[in-house]
């Protein structure tokens, strides 16, 4: 019973923020429930006994894109004034667009049929078990996203460089 | 431990994800900011986690939270090449209007 409590005020954190992300005028402001986003949902990861990926997304998402949006917004100074806006109706059009995005993926997975799961080994979310698959049958996949990386890294320096020859 | 996750049907987790995604792509076509429809992005990136995740478990398979590292992998790569476009757009027309960048229009 506990659980489902907690699972709902969870929910409705994450989803409250969420949409304040959107509605917000401040692009700090912003940021800043989007890292609330991330936390309520770390806390569903916890509720689903995913304790790794639960840390993980507090690290990345919360620690270190967070940051990195921060600097953004201010090295760009942006604030309130400075924000941008959409017609009224390219707004009105946006929320009916999101409603019936949400009313057809709701009324498709109604009807899809999941009814035989049933959680039995709930250890599979502990780090000694995800090592143990990701170092074994994903190894290749786990070097190639270092591969990933490099050509990220090598991307931002040059995008980032003043004068492109 | 076992009794306990029964608890919650898998079907909720599947209409929070769907929730949160519908946000997701409601925010990139409300907003203006580039940097704030990335943000939208990373939401919708964080719904589809959390689906997987909840899948995984339910369906007693570690590939799934495996699968989830590897996005937030792309995600974190993706975040710092896109705010770096950003900053040399920023550069170049000092706004982070999308609506500024039609110059592909044919």
């Amino acid at each position: 019973m506990m659980q489902k409590y907690l699972f709902i005020i969870l929910g409705l954190f994450a989803v409250l923020s969420a949409l304040m992300v959107v509605f917000e005028k401040n692009p700090v402001h912003s940021v800043l429930y989007l890292v609330l986003t991330f936390f309520a949902i770390a806390g569903e990861f916890v509720l689903l006994n995913a304790q790794f990926i639960a840390i993980v997304n507090v690290i990345v998402y919360a620690g270190a894109i967070m940051v990195l949006f921060l600097f953004v917004i201010m090295l760009l100074n942006l604030n309130k004034e400075t924000e941008p806006h959409k017609a009224l109706w390219m707004k009105f059009g946006a929320v009916v667009t999101g409603g019936l995005l949400l009313l057809v993926l709701v009324s498709t997975l109604k009807v899809a049929d999941n009814a035989e799961v049933n959680p039995m080994n709930t250890n599979i979310g502990a780090i000694r078990q995800l090592g143990t698959v990701l170092f074994g049958q994903f190894l290749l996949p786990f070097e190639v996203s270092a591969v990933l990386f490099l050509a990220a890294m090598v991307g931002t320096v040059m995008l980032s460089k003043k004068d492109i020859k | 431990m076992n009794a306990l996750l029964k608890e919650i049907p898998l079907n909720w987790y599947i209409i929070l994800s769907t929730v949160l995604f519908s946000i997701g792509v409601m925010g990139v076509l409300f907003r203006r900011n580039a940097i704030i429809i990335f943000m939208c992005i990373e939401i919708m990136l964080t719904a589809v986690n959390l689906l997987t995740v909840a899948f995984s478990v339910y369906h007693n398979d570690s590939a799934g939270q495996v699968f989830v590292f590897f996005t937030m992998a792309v995600a974190a790569a993706e975040v710092a090449v896109g705010l770096a476009i950003l900053i040399v757009m920023y550069r170049n027309t000092k706004s982070t209007d999308i609506d500024v960048l039609n110059r592909l229009r044919g």
